[in-house]
């Protein structure tokens, strides 16, 4: 049984102007200990589909899912406050804005205490023990003294290694890590990226990391999947992806690498992801898509067998036998 | 923190100094001769008006004369009142627990059923509560505060006879003023029943002088809180498995409280003024009354006086409020 299982999960936010479909049937699952990507475009649903796993979204959200299930139990058919008990506890979350994602009022020692004391009970000395110990786990120097600091006395890569310190403090089986390096300088990314594979190794946690940097997926996940406009449009290891990717607009977002440029100017994608007013027809992806034609533009794919990354593409048999090029 | 005080502190003299003149001038442009209204009906000679001109000074330039009671003011004399001779400080000393006590109870009585009902429907937003809410806040704020003493009074105090109509006590209780706020006395006198009466007595004056204030808190409240709950704390809290009564308390009230405190503060002057027409309805024997009474007796020291000190409470006040804002939070507090 996989850690967490989401079959078909699709969230529709209420608008002004009507139901906005922002992840369409997405299907996820992450083993004990795995490191799982999420990539795509912003606009993509990679943070609305983890908000809606952790119920955080705003409550003009309708989310349906056939599954949507933490170890065997499914999130959806429980309490609200059963769902507290794992929420913060087994699965945890940190964000893309360290600096805001604190709270301003109140001591970093204050916030990650009152984690330990609501999930784990501990009393007082116990709390403020273990609350140095997570500081000195995220590689924050001088601990005991940073307790008493505010998230405004602190700069953002302290206060995301805060964040990420919170999130493990009661020794979650699942980190969502949503963009957690997207706000911060390129040289504290890759310390923020080493920690959090480091935790992963050391607590044996699933790790979910949603990202829109190729290169990020390429240092540190196991599995990958692709998001477009809601949509999961591939799944592969990250080894067979690199070499070999199945959905064209896996193909152009490797190709947009500068690593992999070959010319002079950068290769990009044409276009924008549809929004809410100019979502095509067919396959969702045809706007923008070299190989598109009128099946694309009118008959939405379905998604492959897993010999071919689950992509969905009318054309992905043709195009990696190179018919279509 | 300390120098931070101190430089607000020194932003007061000028305001101070504008006070004094305003309300120097204020009172000598209103129409009316203090000295005619002295002698009453009767009048007075032509020779011991100008005695009396002579001797308040009325026959110097205003300009000595402002700057004769500026100079007072800052030896800590307010004048003596021209009606009855007392030192205007004295008289305002006497009466001021009255008001304070009044006041204190409205913002009680503010704070204590907006700051809810601000976090309730900031929480509820668009559900009936807080739809409700927002229209009665939204009622009470415009309503006219004579009317809406008198309408309690028709109801509560004539139709039901559940409230006393005017004062601060029955007057079957007789004791000496220690503190001078009544709840406190009556309970020192030991009489049986003197404590309940004094409440009951608050119970009107307090309401009325506290609608608009509750109001204002109320819609404050609602909307700092609305705009809190949409920051990425408090997504964190939530993502922590934290139950809602405690994110919506702690987490985002306190930080919804820097604008609502400073509508607390600002409530304060509203308050002092609302007094002066709460007080004259009910009877209640407070610097408001005493104010009224001076203004149309054309008692100059008194109208000056209490105005600075209003003005001057008004003052301490924000700067409280703004000391409050660093405890609050943090991120505002100067090095």
């Amino acid at each position: 049984m996989s850690l967490l299982d989401i079959r078909n999960l699709t969230v529709e936010f209420a608008t002004a102007s009507g139901q906005f479909r922002a992840v369409d049937g997405v299907d996820l699952s992450v083993d004990k200990g795995e490191l799982m990507a999420i990539v795509g475009e912003s606009g993509s649903g990679k943070s609305v589909s983890m908000l809606a796993l952790m119920g955080l979204l705003p409550w003009t959200a309708t989310i349906t899912a056939d599954q949507l299930s933490f170890e065997g139990i499914d999130l959806t058919k429980i309490s609200a406050r059963d769902r507290r008990k794992i929420i913060g506890k087994d699965i945890a979350m940190i964000f893309q804005e360290p600096m805001s994602s604190l709270n301003p009022c109140f001591t970093v020692g204050f916030q990650i205490k009152e984690a330990l004391r609501i999930h784990l009970g501990l009393n007082r000395k116990d709390r403020h023990q273990r609350a140095i110990e997570l500081f000195d786990q995220v590689g924050i120097p001088a601990p005991e003294s940073r307790l008493n600091t505010f998230p405004h006395q602190m700069s953002g890569g302290m206060n995301q290694r805060v964040m990420i310190a919170m999130a493990i403090a009661c020794k979650p089986k699942l980190l969502i890590a949503d963009e957690p390096t997207t706000a911060l300088d390129v040289t504290i990314q890759a310390q923020i990226l080493d920690l959090l594979v480091r935790l992963r190794d050391e607590q044996g946690m699933g790790l979910v990391l949603i990202t829109h940097d190729m290169g990020v997926v390429a240092e540190t996940a196991e599995r990958v999947q692709v998001q477009y406009a809601g949509q999961k449009v591939e799944e592969q290891a990250v080894k067979d992806l690199f070499r070999t990717p199945r959905h064209p607009y896996t193909t152009a977002l490797l190709n947009a690498l500068p690593e992999r440029a070959t010319s002079k100017m950068l290769p990009t994608i044409p276009g924008v992801v549809p929004g809410q007013f100019d979502r095509p027809k067919g396959c969702l992806f045809s706007p923008r898509c070299q190989y598109a034609d009128d099946l694309c533009r009118s008959l939405p794919p379905t998604p492959h067998s897993a010999e071919f990354g689950k992509a969905r593409c009318h054309y992905v048999e043709k195009i990696t036998t190179g018919e279509l090029a | 923190m300390f120098g931070y005080f101190l430089t607000r502190l020194g932003m007061f003299i000028p305001t101070f100094l504008g006070v004094t003149l305003i309300s120097f001038m204020f009172i000598r442009v209103l129409p009316g001769d203090p000295i005619i209204v002295m002698a009453g009906e009767r009048g007075m000679s032509e020779e011991r008006y100008q005695e009396m001109v002579e001797k308040l000074g009325f026959d110097k330039p205003v300009l000595e004369q402002y700057w004769d009671y500026l100079v007072g003011v800052l030896h800590g004399d307010l004048g003596e009142s021209f009606v009855t001779k007392k030192p205007v400080w004295d008289e305002f000393f006497a009466l001021f627990p009255a008001t304070l006590e009044l006041s204190i109870c409205a913002m009680i009585f503010a704070v204590a059923l907006g700051l809810p009902a601000g976090v309730i429907a900031a929480v509820n937003r668009g559900k009936f509560f807080d739809r409700a809410l927002m229209s009665s806040a939204l009622i009470g704020y415009s309503m006219p505060i004579f009317w809406w003493a008198l309408l309690l009074i028709i109801v509560f105090s004539g139709n039901l006879g559940w409230t006393p109509v005017s004062g601060r006590i029955d007057l079957l209780y007789y004791f000496p003023s220690v503190t001078g706020f009544m709840l406190i006395d009556s309970l020192l006198s030991g009489q049986e029943g003197a404590f309940g009466s004094a409440v009951r007595h608050l119970i009107l004056p307090t309401i009325v002088l506290g609608t608009i204030p509750l109001a204002v808190i109320a819609r404050q409240t609602r909307s700092a809180m609305l705009e809190v709950l949409g920051e990425d704390y408090i997504r964190t809290a939530r993502a922590k498995g934290l139950a809602p009564a405690r994110i919506n308390g702690l987490h985002a009230l306190r930080n919804a409280l820097i604008p609502v405190i400073t509508v607390i503060g600002l409530s304060v002057g509203t308050l002092l003024a609302g007094a002066i027409l709460t007080e004259t309805i009910f009877s209640w024997p407070g610097i408001g009354k005493w104010m009224v009474d001076s203004i149309f007796r054309r008692d100059y020291p008194v109208v000056q006086g209490g105005l600075l000190m209003i003005a001057v409470i008004v003052m301490l006040v924000n700067l409280l409020v703004d000391v409050l804002y660093g405890v609050i939070n943090p991120k505002i507090r100067r090095r």
